[in-house]
């Protein structure tokens, strides 16, 4: 069956891995809240609600059996962050990882950045191969020998080891943020970050954890008057001078710190008009968006709100050039998804790497992916029915009303509480990562 | 539109009428929900993305722990008999006022995540 890829070539989507526990009774802790590709794609990060972050690391290529790609293999695990408790303010701070962002690799070491609602940290993860033996006043053990026993000395030489791997916190950036911090993005200068909260984006350098600046402040002066909050933030993917960030209310501002230090004054304002005759209650509601990512091109803006992804052009201000809907059924069952919360789910979006494709999850464990290029969309399904090694995913389709076609779902058969909010395509093949509650799925395209 | 709908009016009211009421439902379905989720909770503020839903949001997290109050609670419990207090540890939120011993440990998690085994 046809699938939907980049580059010219049907794709067919097959199952590769899939990670984590697979009994129903999921604890809070092992929730997983943000999937990352690194920039080479060899290594991939999760980050858990229990502050918990594992990477792992694709196999080095098979030479003896080329069409089949690597694997995922775990490569380190460590406790990133843990709960807190702000006595001043009664606050209790989450452990929960928001978000991490791989800075790109400059030596044998890797870097990333990862963050709660307080507080980000630098995390080095560095292989050791090696260690020393043959010490004059230690014993192999590492006990200390008496000096008087040693008659003769020898020089210690690096003996190899089995690899281990450690993960070391760097920096820590901590008391910038009152609110809670949504985004991080690495600059494309490599060393400066920012930092987003509800109200406040800061910037950093990353070898400087005293102080930091704020760049956009929209705390209006009297709390009461709050109309609107940021959602995420993002630095230009080639232009270090740019950056925009999201807001509850379907914006998307477009700032050049260039032009001030204080960017409260936007370069360029994207929204779209919305139909007065339209408005309902969950107009705005649905309209916030939760998640916003520049094309690797630069030259275009992702946003996804609650039914649909846009996708922006940044020469053009007044509308998208294109609309897709990821699950349009859902807006004749607002009333209950506002009741049980989920019109507050936050989804994410991603591109592929050639920028020809999106992906966006859904509910059901349901993921969706828009082929730009070729004007075609499929749906599939992140499930351990599916999950026979290299079988093929077969497109899903959600019946919204009417008769209901074999092998389709109706909308009220939908699980709600199985969503895809994270999903990760590698920067340069077919490969994704989709994460449904506590599991991290792996999907590649078929070999030929 | 409207010219259409003179030229109709005569030959079929009703249909034409009807059409309107469907076409409206199937414009918005959206305003169908929103007249549910009314007839639901009346009392429902007019401004539903306003400052009530962001001020919730900006407030995660927050717990009530006052220490004042720990401080006075903890000295009129030594008046008192133990057994009484006891009785009260088991409420956490509502009358009682929360201790530290109260409030749920949060401790990290000790184990390692389910998805490097």
């Amino acid at each position: 069956m046809a699938g939907v890829g980049g580059g010219g070539n049907d794709v067919q989507w097959c199952f590769s891995q899939v990670k984590g526990a697979i009994d129903d009774d999921v604890a809070e802790a092992d929730i997983i809240s943000t999937v990352e590709f690194s920039h080479s794609g060899e290594l991939l990060a999760t980050g858990d609600k229990g502050g918990r972050v594992v990477i792992f690391q694709q196999a080095p290529e098979n030479k003896s059996q080329p069409q089949c790609r690597s694997e995922y293999n775990v490569y380190s695990t460590f406790q990133s962050h843990e709960p807190e408790f702000d006595y001043l303010k009664s606050l209790e701070i989450e452990e929960k990882i928001n978000k991490i962002r791989w800075l790109p690799q400059k030596n044998a070491a890797q870097f990333l950045l990862s963050t709660n609602d307080k507080t980000i940290k630098l995390w080095k993860i560095s292989e050791r191969d090696k260690r020393p033996e043959g010490y004059n006043l230690k014993e192999e053990d590492g006990r200390y020998r008496d000096p008087s026993t040693v008659t003769t000395l020898r020089v210690p030489v690096f003996r190899p080891m089995d690899l281990m791997v450690e993960a070391s916190p760097r920096r820590v950036f901590a008391n910038a943020h009152t609110y809670h911090i949504n985004s991080i993005s690495v600059n494309s200068d490599y060393e400066t970050y920012l930092s987003t909260d509800d109200l406040r984006i800061n910037l950093w350098h990353l070898e400087i954890t005293d102080r930091s600046f704020n760049i956009v402040d929209i705390k209006p002066a009297n709390m009461e008057e709050l109309t609107e909050v940021i959602t995420a933030a993002e630095f230009h993917p080639n232009q270090c001078n740019t950056f925009v960030y999201s807001s509850s209310k379907g914006t998307i501002r477009l700032c050049d710190m260039r032009a001030s230090a204080l960017c409260d004054k936007h370069s360029k304002l994207f929204e779209e008009p919305e139909d007065p005759s339209n408005r309902s209650f969950f107009s705005e509601i649905i309209s916030s968006i939760s998640d916003v990512k520049f094309s690797h091109s630069g030259r275009y803006l992702m946003t996804r709100d609650y039914l649909s992804v846009k996708i922006w052009d940044l020469n053009m201000e007044n509308r998208p050039v294109e609309t897709y809907q990821v699950h349009e059924y859902l807006r004749s069952k607002l009333c209950s998804l506002y009741e049980n919360d989920c019109i507050f789910d936050k989804f994410e979006c991603c591109w592929n790497g050639n920028d020809n494709v999106v992906m966006t999850g859904s509910y059901n464990n349901f993921f969706r992916m828009f082929d730009r290029a070729q004007r075609r969309d499929v749906t599939l399904e992140a499930s351990r029915e599916s999950s026979r090694p290299r079988s093929v995913l077969k497109p899903r389709k959600v019946c919204a009303g009417g008769k209901r076609k074999k092998d389709e779902i109706s909308v009220d058969s939908l699980d709600f509480n199985k969503k895809i909010l994270h999903t990760a395509w590698h920067p340069q093949d077919n490969i994704i990562a989709v994460a449904t509650t506590n599991n991290l799925y792996i999907f590649q395209d078929k070999p030929n | 539109m409207s010219e259409s709908i003179e030229e109709t009016k005569t030959i079929d009211e009703t249909s034409t009428l009807e059409q309107q009421e469907v076409e409206d439902k199937v414009i918005s379905p959206e305003k169908m929900e929103e007249a549910k989720l009314k007839a639901r909770y009346p009392n429902l503020g007019a401004k539903p993305g306003g400052s009530d839903l962001l001020r919730k949001r900006l407030q995660k997290g927050q717990k009530y722990f006052d220490s004042g109050d720990y401080n006075m609670a903890k000295a009129k419990i030594k008046n008192k008999q133990l057994p009484a207090a006891m009785a009260e540890k088991t409420e956490i939120t509502g009358d009682h006022i929360p201790t530290p011993q109260d409030l749920p440990q949060r401790k990290p998690s000790l184990v390692a995540s389910k998805l490097a085994g």
